[in-house]
């Protein structure tokens, strides 16, 4: 750091802390995928085509979710249907 | 028994190499006796930092295969006593490696060895997973970066899952080595601190080496750069090794050098 950098405001965040909140955020989320069983997947796209033989919709209009607790894991199907 | 211990990452370059050099000839100072094998089957390179790269006659998977014996293959030290090194293989691919086959070296290494230190390739396939099966402890080598970052914690899940103490319902002991560190930089704001990377990978610190020219000089002339004990980053591999055996000693080489008043003034290095 040089002479003049003092006259330099330093209000934006810093580089690193950038990163770390972007870590902290892939990590968390990754961290959450890394105890869902091996048949997920497969079972995300058998429930898009059984929902795609009554109704027409994307990939991406449903989500899958696999939320497990102590005791007990529960699987939230959230499918968004066109108009 | 010998303590198996793997130097794993996930992300390639970061000092898993130079990192086992070192310690492994850290703990054959301290009077241990230390083989440390090479599981980068295609790309070996340990031969090369140890120095040993023109005396490789038989590799890792000669032995797996029965083509030699341990005694064929393993290396001995020139330097240092106590330590000896299994090359990989430079010529085979990495399904060479089998799970009955790493077994059998490794119970027969640990019959007459303290400690097996197992440097691992970089990913997540067959030869990473190969090397990190077995152990009983984990370094995991990162960098202050963010794609080191994320890779480790990446390879803290497989070992959470996938190695034999895991299947055993144990747990491996894991501890992240800081490497690559740069306290200027740090300090400026433009890297990841210390403090940073420990709340993100939440395991125990074994040590931090700071960025050094000592790490290039010490594999351009194949000795592992803790024998350079005038250098930060040998310094700072001597006190992991301490940590490893147990000695509880302060982190050092984390603050930037003090700059002087002519250099505050006009900047620059």
């Amino acid at each position: 750091m040089s002479f003049f950098d003092y006259f330099r405001s330093k209000k934006e965040p810093t580089s690193a802390a950038l990163a770390k909140e972007r870590l902290q955020i892939i990590v968390a989320h990754e961290r959450g995928k890394r105890n869902n069983p091996d048949y997920l997947p497969q079972m995300q796209q058998e429930i898009i085509d059984v929902i795609k033989k009554y109704v027409s919709i994307d990939q991406d209009q449903v989500s899958v979710q696999l939320d497990s607790n102590d005791d007990c894991s529960v699987l939230e199907v959230n499918v968004t249907l066109p108009d | 028994m010998a303590k198996i211990i793997v130097v794993t990452s996930g992300k390639g370059g970061v000092g898993k190499t130079t990192s086992s050099a070192a310690i492994s000839t850290g703990l054959a100072l301290n009077g241990f006796k230390t083989v440390v094998i090479d599981f980068d089957v295609g790309l070996r390179n340990l031969d090369l930092i140890m120095g040993c790269e023109r005396r490789v006659v038989y590799d890792f998977v000669n032995v797996i295969k029965q083509e030699a014996t341990l005694n064929q293959a393993l290396i001995k030290d020139k330097r240092t006593d106590n330590l000896y090194v299994l090359p990989a293989s430079q010529t085979r691919d990495k399904d060479a490696l089998t799970q009955e086959g790493v077994e059998a070296v490794l119970n027969e290494l640990s019959e007459s060895f303290d400690y097996i230190i197992c440097d691992s390739p970089a990913g997540i396939e067959k030869g990473a997973q190969m090397a990190l099966y077995f152990a009983d402890m984990a370094i995991v080598t990162t960098n202050p970066e963010v794609s080191s970052v994320r890779d480790s914690d990446r390879i803290l899940g497989i070992l959470q899952s996938k190695s034999r103490r895991a299947e055993r319902g144990e747990a491996v002991d894991e501890f992240l080595l800081l490497t690559r560190y740069n306290p200027s930089r740090v300090e400026a704001g433009e890297m990841l601190s210390v403090s940073d990377v420990e709340e993100i990978l939440a395991i125990p610190l074994l040590g931090v080496i700071p960025e050094s020219e000592a790490v290039l000089k010490a594999s351009n002339a194949g000795v592992p750069v803790i024998l350079d004990s005038d250098a930060d980053a040998g310094q700072a591999y001597d006190d992991a090794v301490q940590r490893l055996l147990g000695k509880e000693l302060e982190h050092r080489f984390l603050q930037a050098p003090k700059k002087g008043f002519f250099q505050r003034i006009l900047g620059g290095r």
